[in-house]
């Protein structure tokens, strides 16, 4: 339909004049800004005349099926049960409370698969790498095997795997003391409540953060002296160190909440759900065959005049990887990462197939009980909005922070 | 350093498969014991794996207690008995032809769109033709066929349909998408952008959800539409955006001359975009675009979440069986086997292009 105009404009400029005349002025519909507003106006009519058209379709269904609007229904009672919470819910909580318990927990798969996926996913990548053509082999099939195969059919999988063909808790699997491996899910023992493992615990983030601003300063002080610091050990040092010498001043106790099997349960410990532990094998396993194809691709992007370059200036093997070969490889590495960061929180949206209580779980269940549909939609795609946004804007800045500076 | 090295000839470099195990697989000691360790670990598990696929499988059984009694592998049995209704869904039994006669025509419609002879304007006729042919077949009504509606459809040709169809129909959007969004025209850029970014930023289930929820809503009263009709607007508007951000990659690699160079032809938008542009923009994005139909075909399985029988859930479906309890490992392996052989197709197919694409570049 657009391209009608388009040709006349094209015709009419065609006849060459025989003296360049002074100003060229053509009719005013073939003057290429004119147009452009005109299909500006056009679209943005279009669309605002569909939206008014739905819009009103809703207002009148709404009205006739008797649909409550608005955010109201947030602060009544919920009246369900969710399975996992991390922070206290119960079912006279109120539906806010619920959907919060929601996004909690669709952030814990998300986090901790962002994690392990990246840990796995870097291994694999590097293992198709490996000289030794047995690991690059294997690493090649599983690559293989998992990407072609939906994420939803291997959820299935993990999930029957647990449900199904892991004994009771009566005759469950003990792989270590203290750990339970049944088809209620991993029992495993936690520390007790005591001071010694707050304190640990505290002093475990200190030495975090002392690790990174003592890199800084190593950074800083090797580029004005060229005097190189043993950051790694001195890292590795601070965070284990702090608190273990924590643990220590608080008396070192061994104490621990251990599971233990009453009746046809366990009670005490805490617990992996089928649920959360079929979600994140998917999870991990699927979007780590996909890393390891960036990682590899990634690493493949340096030239090998790199290592040799690195090689010839006497820097150990470690060194190389370290110092030359990642920081370029990153560069290729991080963007297509984000996608895959951004595809994890998208498939842990998946957890309502399984029934691990997630955001849309969550969100389902309200929109099932008030109705109101558009509501619960809305609260979907603005937490899912919120989150994706907020992973392309930190890995954006890490992008940043390693891209290549130039003049 | 001597005399005697310096005029030596050339040492050969050593073959045969004793030198071949020697650099691959026991190149230092690191990796003797590498291979040492995965060796044993594979010596321990693959006889096992093996006897339950195979030797210590039972194919003859009337239901899961004779299949457990006969052997203590995977019960194959299971799928001789319900393969049909995994396959084809709830699709009535002797109909099933139809839907068998359905897949192997998109098949065959694949394996022609796959070879380049055929990659000419009649391809997309070709495709229009065989979805029309597709529909006649699957819901009949004309040409002495029985009706069958479409809740009934299920299984492989249901799964097929989904992808083909939100393909087809989402390829042509997500062109437009994706010139919109590299348009001069700032209220066109904004309105594409949006919709790319709102639909990638959302998970597809989410998309599934508000089909299935909202559509009834947005209609007129009166009006409404099935719930595979549903399903498959929202695959189309999920693959739009994907194929629209692919698109869009190809066209940005494009070099300003060619925008310029038809410019100066005094070729107008359209015909820039059909004769220059998307010519040398869609064949650079071949491979992303195989890679994001992969995608969009492993996707439609998303449509168990609202209780549509494709293969996915044709497959759940089967294991409710009571007599059959307890297969469903069986089950999920043999609906693995069927999306694995159609994504790797097409993956290999994909590299092979990618790796003709680069053979072309080097020249």
């Amino acid at each position: 339909m657009a391209s009608q105009p388009a040709k006349t404009g094209s015709g009419s400029a065609a006849p060459i004049p025989k003296a360049p005349p002074k100003k060229i002025r053509g009719v005013f519909w073939n003057d290429p800004q004119v147009r452009g507003i005109f299909y500006q106006i056009l679209a943005v009519g279009l669309i605002a005349a569909a939206v008014w058209w739905l819009a009103s379709n809703t207002i009148a269904n709404l009205n006739s099926r008797n649909i409550a609007t608005g955010f109201h229904f947030l602060s009544r009672e919920a009246g369900f049960e969710i399975g996992e919470n991390l922070v206290e819910y119960s079912p006279a909580d109120t539906y806010f409370k619920a959907l919060l318990v929601g996004v909690l927990n669709t952030l814990r798969i998300a986090v901790i698969g962002i994690i392990l996926a990246t840990i796995i996913g870097t291994i694999v990548g590097i293992c198709r790498l490996s000289k030794n053509w047995l690991v690059a082999k294997l690493a090649s099939i599983y690559v293989e095997v998992v990407r072609n195969i939906p994420l939803l059919l291997q959820l299935f999988f993990w999930y029957s795997m647990i449900t199904e063909f892991l004994p009771g808790p009566r005759d469950a699997l003990k792989p270590l003391p203290g750990f339970f491996l049944s088809n209620r899910g991993l029992k495993f023992p936690l520390p007790a409540q005591e001071f010694a493992y707050d304190l640990a615990m505290v002093l475990f983030a200190v030495g975090l953060i002392a690790a990174v601003a003592v890199s800084r300063w190593a950074k800083k002080r090797q580029n004005a002296t060229g005097q190189p610091f043993p950051t790694l050990w001195a890292s590795i040092g601070l965070i284990l160190g702090l608190p273990i010498a924590g643990w220590l001043i608080g008396g070192a106790p061994l104490t621990f909440n251990a599971p233990v099997l009453q009746g046809f349960n366990f009670v005490g410990g805490a617990t992996l759900t089928p649920e959360f532990t079929a979600l994140l094998l998917g999870l991990v396993i699927y979007t780590a065959c996909f890393i390891a194809e960036i990682v590899r691709s990634g690493i493949q992007a340096v030239g090998k005049g790199q290592t040799e370059a690195s090689m010839s200036l006497g820097l150990s093997k470690g060194q190389t990887l370290r110092l030359i070969i990642m920081p370029q490889a990153l560069r290729v590495i991080v963007p297509p990462m984000t996608s895959q960061y951004l595809n994890i929180t998208k498939n842990s949206s998946l957890a309502v197939a399984i029934g691990y209580p997630d955001i849309v779980s969550v969100a389902n269940t309200t929109l099932n009980q008030t109705g109101q549909a558009i509501e619960g939609v809305a609260i979907i795609m603005a937490v899912f909005l919120t989150i994706s946004l907020s992973i392309a804007a930190f890995m954006g800045w890490y992008n940043k922070h390693i891209a290549l500076v130039e003049r | 350093m001597t005399d005697a090295t310096m005029t030596a000839a050339p040492l050969k470099p050593a073959t045969g498969p004793i030198q071949w195990l020697r650099d691959n697989l026991f190149a230092s000691p690191f990796h003797a014991l590498v291979t040492v360790l995965i060796a044993w670990f594979l010596f321990m598990s693959l006889p096992g794996l093996l006897d339950w696929l195979l030797f210590d499988a039972v194919f003859h059984a009337n239901n899961v207690r004779e299949c457990r009694a006969a052997g203590s592998g995977a019960c194959w049995a299971f799928i001789g008995e319900k393969h049909r209704l995994i396959l084809f869904g709830l699709y009535p039994y002797d109909e099933q032809w139809r839907p068998m006669l359905v897949v192997l025509l998109l098949l065959a419609m694949v394996g022609v769109s796959c070879m380049r002879r055929f990659w000419t304007k009649w391809l997309a006729p070709m495709w229009a033709a065989t979805l029309v042919l597709v529909g006649i077949l699957m819901w009949g009504g004309v040409l002495g066929l029985t009706y069958v509606e479409n809740a009934k459809w299920g299984g492989l040709p249901l799964t097929m349909i989904l992808a083909f169809v939100a393909i087809a129909v989402a390829m042509p959007l997500g062109v437009l998408l994706a010139l919109g969004r590299r348009s001069d025209l700032p209220a066109i850029r904004a309105i594409c952008t949006i919709y790319i970014e709102l639909v990638r930023g959302v998970p597809a289930v989410s998309l599934l959800f508000m089909a299935s929820v909202m559509l009834p809503l947005l209609l007129p009263e009166g009006m409404s539409i099935d719930k595979l009709l549903r399903a498959q607007i929202a695959l189309i508007v999920y693959a739009s955006a994907y194929l629209a951000e692919v698109v869009r990659g190809g066209l940005q690699s494009l070099s300003k001359g060619q925008y310029e160079a038809a410019d100066a032809l005094g070729l107008s938008y359209w015909q820039k975009q059909r004769l220059v542009i998307l010519p040398q923009a869609l064949r650079i994005t071949i491979p992303p675009l195989v890679n994001t139909i992969i995608t969009v075909f492993k996707d439609t399985s998303l449509v168990v979440i609202i209780g549509l029988y494709d293969l996915m859930n044709a497959a759940k479906a089967s294991i409710v069986d009571p007599a059959w309890r307890g297969s469903s490992i069986e089950a999920y392996a043999f609906v693995s086997v069927i999306y694995f052989a159609f994504c790797y197709f097409m993956s290999k197919y994909s590299q092979g292009i990618e790796r003709r694409l680069a053979k072309a570049q080097q020249r």
